[in-house]
């Protein structure tokens, strides 16, 4: 058995190196299991979706353009807003959110794999087979056209012909499923791999967003899983769960929606603000302002997250009461949104602000957010929203909300982590060209849009009439997208040329503290040559010479310190998976059978069997200890 | 043969009919409620952002002084100033929250209707029946006339998808939801032309779902409903009397009830006093003989999808048959 304290540092980097390292070629890069080769592959993946979803929206702004313009007809109108939705919340916005998760939390948090790395790689797959789906469905003219909220009956058995809204319900099975995997990931990462000395009080803000995070994909996404899986039921076998006329209901559909449908605003925007609050502090080069406050709406913003969802049901018709008490409790989602907001102010009044790209688009997200906040304040109210729910107040305000308070974050975390993961600066002059275009047209595109929604503009329309009062507006919230098209066209220009191009970063280049700038850019196969020890929030900054290290860890096979839930104390050595190229073939297994499963019942009895096969490949006893005390 | 008629250019048919549909045109008793309570909202929350946005150009922007004030006191004074912050921010929700109540309330302000229409929203159209067990009930579709100053209570339905029915100027909106029923109440304070619009996604031509509310004089309303109540005219134009035989011969009368005679078909649009509405097609077009003509002669152009079936017509038939229409005021 051979440890790394045996070792000089030459040595030991090249037995990591060779325990570590995937096979090279095409089945080696299948069956990695590497968790930052799996979080680059999906955030790449995800921002193709981002500007495949882009086009969508270019596409449904030239038809509003005008009145009864006849660029795009009816259903294919109906198929864009709908692709539109369904790509950026389950294929670009959840991924991308969970895919710097991969990538970050366990460079963070200081270990040398995501927990269970091979259903890391296998719910890449299966994301990768969901999209697929639902594009190659859009090239066929046979694309869901029922939202992506897909109300029954319209999406039901009798309104919703052809396989349209099962493809839908189909895409939302592949998703979810790969969000549940990673979401168990992050959460057994956080709590069982954490660098000895990483008590709860020194985790990073951005592990803590994605921790909360993950709790709410783990309590969110079943309720979506149910209700497309009794919409398929429906739809395939004659079930009744939302027929009505049968003893079914509609609106039940619509609170299992929402049940999952709200919390996932938070499942993007709570990884969104973890990056504010692990980025602001580094350009200020101050701590945060108020941690323990900072956890604390993350948390309660996670548990408000699961009372709100009848917000987006005031005018179905329900009791008063019920109604008065979701007002209440979406009204109070507004206080931990204040504490964070009040908290990165404090933050940046007491530092001193490096105007860097990352710092810019931080900014636009506190000015933006903070509108998309204050209109939400607004729809939070039964009769406000009877006015505004389903017209362009609501589009703008969730753009508000989306965009400016999820993406201006994530472009900001690109820019700050895109050394980290290349190795390379991106350009700062390309990055503000970036931030100007985008944080400009981005107002001037989506902030006519609350004054359409309140001159009774309604959402979902192909068209409207030329003696309607929309028609200016429309024209300049067109033209304003394709200025916004062009800051990211900008901002992907600058990220692909700075891959192979961009200064060379070094390790820390903006002399940040948390862990993952301790080690090289980019990471090793292994992460850390030792695993580091923590005794302080900001680890790089209370240690600026050389983090304590621990030992001990096997270098001849992959080997992980497993510690406490609490102090992060060492509590026992345990194995990491070799690659294996079977959760590739799982995926595939599992692609075909929910596939077929659109077509006949009986694809769940004979497609199981593949799947079967595939487990059995993965589980296949290796004939050793998996860890030491 | 088509009739000339539809050659004329689509944006001069397609034009609809005027009505103001905005939530800030406030022309109910509701509708005025509500676009205080937009307007308050709004207010308050315009000087949160611009309170918010001095702290940040603040922070950003003012002197820095030789040390980081990281030192303890200033830390403190920082908790000091973020923890009012966060109370404020309480006060203000719970103020907001308080006066959302209210508004709920006061739109709430229960009294017996002195009129009451059921709504079966259906896709995409709107079919109004006026209950009226003394005077007798009738039907419309896509256009009400309702008295000003006078509580309507609408009873909404759906026949098949979630619809939602929407008037900004006179009030919120409220859905149709298949197996239930939703009421809603609506009180004209002045009269006019008011544009409803279909607000729930329901399908490929929820676009073009809209109704018009047209609020009156007590004196006016009560000629347009014994009007309405009346069978349809018979016309002693013989152009129109010969599309009366087409609509019989040529199967509209499966689907469409013209009161008073053989036509009972209740899949479409009651048809009976077709000729009074200001639309057609839920508010596609302005009703003419010439956009009838366009309609009827080809209605899956006009209205892509939509459940009315291209009938093979003669030119003749197709004026006798608008001519009909155009007739039944």
């Amino acid at each position: 058995m051979v440890t790394d304290a045996d070792l000089d540092e030459a040595e030991l980097e090249r037995q990591l190196a060779r325990t570590w390292t995937s096979k090279p070629g095409f089945w080696g890069a299948i069956a990695s299991v590497d968790h930052k080769v799996v979080a680059r592959r999906y955030i790449v993946t995800a921002f193709v979706f981002l500007i495949l979803g882009g086009i969508l929206a270019l596409a449904m702004r030239l038809q509003l353009s005008q009145p009864e313009a006849r660029f795009v007809d009816a259903d294919r109108y109906n198929q864009i807003f709908t692709m539109h939705g369904s790509n950026m919340m389950f294929l670009f916005a959840v991924p991308v959110m969970e895919a710097m998760a991969v990538y970050l939390v366990p460079l963070m948090v200081g270990t040398r794999n995501i927990a269970f790395p091979r259903l890391n790689a296998f719910s890449y797959w299966l994301f990768l087979a969901g999209g697929l789906l639902l594009w190659i469905s859009f090239a066929l003219d046979t694309a869901p056209d029922i939202g992506w909220f897909a109300y029954v009956p319209l999406s039901g058995p009798e309104y919703g012909a052809g396989k349209r809204a099962d493809i839908w319900a189909q895409m939302i099975t592949f998703t979810e499923v790969s969000a549940l995997a990673i979401a168990v990931e992050i959460v057994v990462t956080v709590f069982k791999q954490r660098a000895p000395g990483m008590s709860l009080d020194r985790i990073p803000l951005l592990v803590w967003s994605m921790l909360v995070m993950a709790f709410l994909v783990i309590m969110a996404m079943p309720a979506i899983m149910f209700a497309s899986s009794t919409l398929i039921m429906d739809r395939l076998v004659g079930t009744h769960f939302y027929n009505p006329a049968e003893g079914g209901d509609a609106l039940l559909w619509q609170h299992l929606f929402w049940f999952f449908g709200h919390p996932e605003v938070y499942i993007i925007f709570l990884p969104a603000v973890g990056m504010v609050s692990t980025i602001l502090p580094t350009f200020v080069q101050r701590p945060v302002f108020g941690y323990l406050p900072l956890v604390m709406a993350l948390i309660a913003t996670g548990v408000l997250a699961f009372g709100l969802w009848v917000h987006h049901m005031f005018v179905v018709g329900l009791p008063r009461l019920g109604e008065s008490f979701f007002t209440a409790s979406s009204m109070s989602i507004a206080i931990p949104a204040g504490v964070q907001i009040f908290c990165w102010l404090a933050t940046l009044w007491s530092g001193r602000p490096v105007f860097k790209t990352p710092l810019l688009f931080v900014i636009g997200f506190i000015i933006t957010f903070v509108i998309g906040g204050l209109t939400g304040v607004m729809v939070a109210s039964v009769p406000f929203d009877a006015q505004v729910h389903d017209t362009y107040f609501v589009v703008a305000h969730f753009h508000y909300v989306l965009i400016g308070g999820a993406v201006f974050p994530l472009i900001a975390a690109v820019y700050y982590w895109f050394p980290k993961m290349t190795g390379r600066m991106m350009s700062e002059r390309l990055g503000q060209w970036a931030f100007w275009l985008i944080f400009i047209s981005f107002h001037l595109t989506f902030f006519p849009m609350h004054i359409l929604g309140l001159q009774g503009m309604p959402r979902r329309i192909y068209t409207y009439q030329p003696d309607l009062p929309w028609a200016g507006l429309n024209l300049f919230v067109s033209l304003s997208a394709i200025i916004l098209s062009l800051g990211f066209l900008v901002f992907f220009i600058d990220a692909i040329r700075s891959w192979s191009f961009g200064r060379p970063a070094g390790d820390n280049p903006w002399n940040a503290p948390t862990l993952e700038w301790a080690t090289s850019s980019p990471p090793p196969p292994y992460n850390f040559r030792s695993i580091p020890v923590v005794d302080d929030r900001n680890p790089l900054w209370s240690q600026p010479d050389a983090l304590p290290v621990s030992s001990g860890l096997r270098t001849d096979r992959r080997e992980l310190l497993i510690t406490g839930v609490v102090e992060a104390l060492p509590e026992a050595r345990e194995s990491s998976p070799q690659d294996s190229v079977w959760p590739f073939w799982a995926a595939i297994a599992t692609s075909v059978m929910l596939i077929w499963s659109i077509f006949s019942p009986w694809a769940v009895v004979w497609g199981s069997i593949p799947i079967a096969i595939a487990l059995i490949g993965w589980f296949w006893p290796k004939g050793e200890a998996e860890d030491e005390s | 043969m088509r009739a000339p008629l539809i050659l004329l250019p689509l944006p001069v048919l397609l034009s609809g009919c005027g009505g103001s549909q905005s939530a800030l045109d406030a022309q109910g008793y509701s509708g005025a409620l509500l676009r205080d309570l937009i307007v308050l909202i709004v207010v308050v929350c315009l000087v949160v952002w611009i309170g918010v946005m001095i702290m940040l150009a603040w922070s950003l922007t003012r002197r820095r002084d030789g040390q980081a004030g990281d030192s303890r006191g200033s830390e403190q004074r920082l908790g000091v100033w973020v923890s009012g912050a966060v109370a404020a921010t309480v006060l203000i929700i719970g103020g907001l929250t308080i006066l959302s109540f209210q508004t709920t309330r006061s739109l709430d302000r229960a009294g017996d209707p002195d009129l009451t229409i059921r709504v079966r929203a259906q896709q995409w159209w709107w079919q109004f029946v006026y209950e009226d067990a003394d005077a007798g009930s009738f039907q419309t579709a896509n256009e009400i006339h309702i008295p000003v100053g006078k509580e309507v209570r609408v009873r909404l339905e759906s026949t098949d998808v979630i619809h939602s029915f929407w008037v900004p100027s006179l009030g919120g909106k409220q859905d149709l939801v298949p197996g239930r029923e939703n009421l809603l109440t609506l009180r004209a304070e002045r009269p006019g032309v008011y544009r409803g619009q279909c607000a729930e996604f329901c399908g490929l031509q929820h676009s073009h779902m809209a109704f018009f509310v047209i609020a009156e004089e007590e004196e006016s309303y009560r000629q347009w409903a014994a009007t309405q109540r009346q069978p349809g005219a018979q016309t002693g134009e013989a152009e129109a009397s010969a599309g009366k035989a087409v609509f019989m011969a040529r199967r509209c009368a499966a689907c469409h009830t013209i009161r008073g005679t053989g036509a009972t078909g209740t899949t479409g649009p009651d048809l009976t006093h077709v000729g009074s509405r200001r639309t057609i097609a839920a508010g596609l077009m302005d009703n003419t003989r010439g956009s009838l003509a366009a309609w009827i002669a080809d209605p899956q152009t006009l209205k892509p999808g939509n459940n009315m079936p291209l009938v093979p017509l003669t030119g003749d038939e197709l004026r006798q048959l608008s001519a009909y229409m155009e007739s039944l005021k």
